[in-house]
């Protein structure tokens, strides 16, 4: 797939999207409807594994991200939008390229082919071939005045294991500023969040937290924008310090510029009610 | 991957006495199994001066590169750091000689999970274990029970419960699992290591 004509995508929403993050989820299937991107729910997919399993047995690790895969129709790339998920699905994807053995055992076990060549991406790479260009002319609200952190975390442009894959760093400041919004890169972008840390060890976590919400305040910057949905959560539970940004979902801005108006339902579900922000800058407008 | 060289071959460190017969160093299993080139490291310290964690740990990551360049197998499986390291990869992406620091912690704890060595951080393995139980039981990760299950564990009911509530408040945190249809399938992933041990 070249350019954005096929408009077909598997999709993988993975358990944070599909639970704790729904207004992320929410808002990128209508950005998607808007953009007319038809994204299909993967068929009863199941966890990629996380670093749970990773952590504990390899094998399960493989399995878990591999029967998504064996779910996958051919034909259609498979979209994912947290860099975890789509960390762990294309991992395993290179492991049974490299591993026939194995790939023939599970597809023997289930009685479905394992697609080594089907494509795996991240949503922000469906965008970026969909062209900015297309994507402005859809745009209904301005974003222009919203000064944001682009805050991408640590796993989507990181893990050398995958350098090999395409990345699109700095593809979120291209995208929101396409749509008008200002960038803040002066802060701690691609600073962890903490993980699952934050689950287990706060006391860790919260410092961290802190370190990033402070930067993105130094930069004078009225949001931080994340391309993940873990770090998402833990920028708003582990900030303790008065500087209460709101932390939106990629996902949320996006539909938001391109005139999704369900925001109010996605918006209460923050802990940091990010709706004073949305009004003065329609009121600016 | 193909880039590691085993420096040392069939020499007889600490680990290999120990255990009573030859096996590869330490440095060469490591090496082997995370596709890390770990025997460039020249402790420039990159990637402990990186590390957003390292105050949690017990090693910097670079020592715990030294300790498995010395053999020390022990040491090692037992320390804190691998258990803190949630792979953010900071270290790697900052190593001038692209060593992957974070794939050796992920063998590291892989290892330490096998030998059922002393776990250095054991908070953080009931937290797994409760994942796992969860993925098993539902094929995806149903965050409330994995908390509350957590608790249950650790026994600390009231930590973080104020976050617990903001969150369930918000709606953040379902009662009702979301969960895989084809259950068997998922069952059937659950005969590892992990299952036949725990």
């Amino acid at each position: 797939m070249s350019d954005v004509h096929q408009q077909d995508f598997s999709y993988f929403p993975g358990c944070s999207l599909a639970t704790t993050a729904a207004e992320s989820n929410r808002s990128l299937m209508q950005a998607a409807r808007i953009l007319g991107l038809n994204l299909i729910e993967l068929e009863d997919w199941n966890c990629c594994g996380s670093s749970s399993a990773q952590t504990m047995c390899k094998n399960l690790s493989l399995a878990m991200a591999a029967r998504n895969l064996s779910l996958a129709p051919p034909g259609r790339p498979l979209v994912a939008m947290c860099p975890r998920c789509l960390h762990y699905l294309r991992s395993a994807q290179e492991c049974l390229k490299a591993d026939p053995q194995t790939r023939e055992d599970l597809e023997a076990k289930w009685g479905r082919p394992i697609p080594t060549d089907l494509e795996i991406m991240h949503f922000m790479e469906v965008l970026v071939r969909y062209g900015l260009d297309r994507l402005k002319v859809n745009a209904r609200r301005s974003l222009k005045g919203l000064r944001f952190v682009p805050y991408y975390g640590c796993t989507l442009a990181r893990p050398p294991r995958l350098a090999k894959e395409k990345y699109f760093q700095g593809e979120m400041e291209n995208i929101l500023t396409a749509l008008g919004a200002e960038a803040v890169p002066d802060a701690l972008m691609y600073r962890c969040c903490g993980s699952f840390l934050s689950a287990t060890d706060p006391e860790i976590v919260t410092p961290l937290v802190q370190e990033i919400i402070g930067s993105a305040a130094a930069a004078k910057a009225d949001c931080l924008v994340t391309a993940c949905a873990m770090c998402q959560l833990n920028l708003e539970i582990r900030n303790t310090s008065k500087s209460k940004i709101p932390i939106f979902h990629f996902s949320e801005i996006l539909a938001l510029a391109l005139g999704a108006d369900d925001y109010e339902e996605w918006f209460v579900r923050h802990l940091v009610d990010p709706r004073p922000l949305i009004q003065k800058l329609a009121k600016a407008a | 991957m193909s880039q590691v060289q085993p420096l040392i071959q069939d020499d007889m460190t600490p680990d290999a006495v120990e255990s009573g017969k030859l096996r590869p160093s330490l440095a060469a299993e490591v090496g082997e199994r995370s596709g890390a080139a770990l025997n460039r490291c020249y402790q420039c310290k990159s990637c402990g001066n990186g590390c957003p964690f390292v105050q949690a740990m017990d090693y910097t990551p670079n020592q715990v590169l030294r300790l498995v360049q010395f053999g020390m197998r022990q040491e090692v499986l037992t320390c804190k750091t691998i258990w803190v390291c949630v792979g953010c990869h900071t270290c790697s992406s900052q190593c001038p000689m692209s060593i992957d620091i974070a794939a050796v912690m992920d063998t590291l704890r892989l290892m330490a999970v096998e030998e059922g060595v002393a776990i250095g951080k054991a908070n953080i393995i009931d937290f797994h274990e409760e994942v796992l139980r969860s993925l098993e039981k539902y094929g995806r990760a149903h965050k409330l029970g994995i908390m509350l299950g957590y608790k249950r564990q650790t026994g600390r009911w009231l930590k973080d419960l104020d976050v617990g509530l903001k969150m369930l408040a918000r709606r953040k945190l379902d009662l009702i699992p979301s969960r895989v249809r084809d259950v068997k399938e998922i069952a059937d992933l659950f005969t590892c290591y992990w299952r036949e041990t725990a």
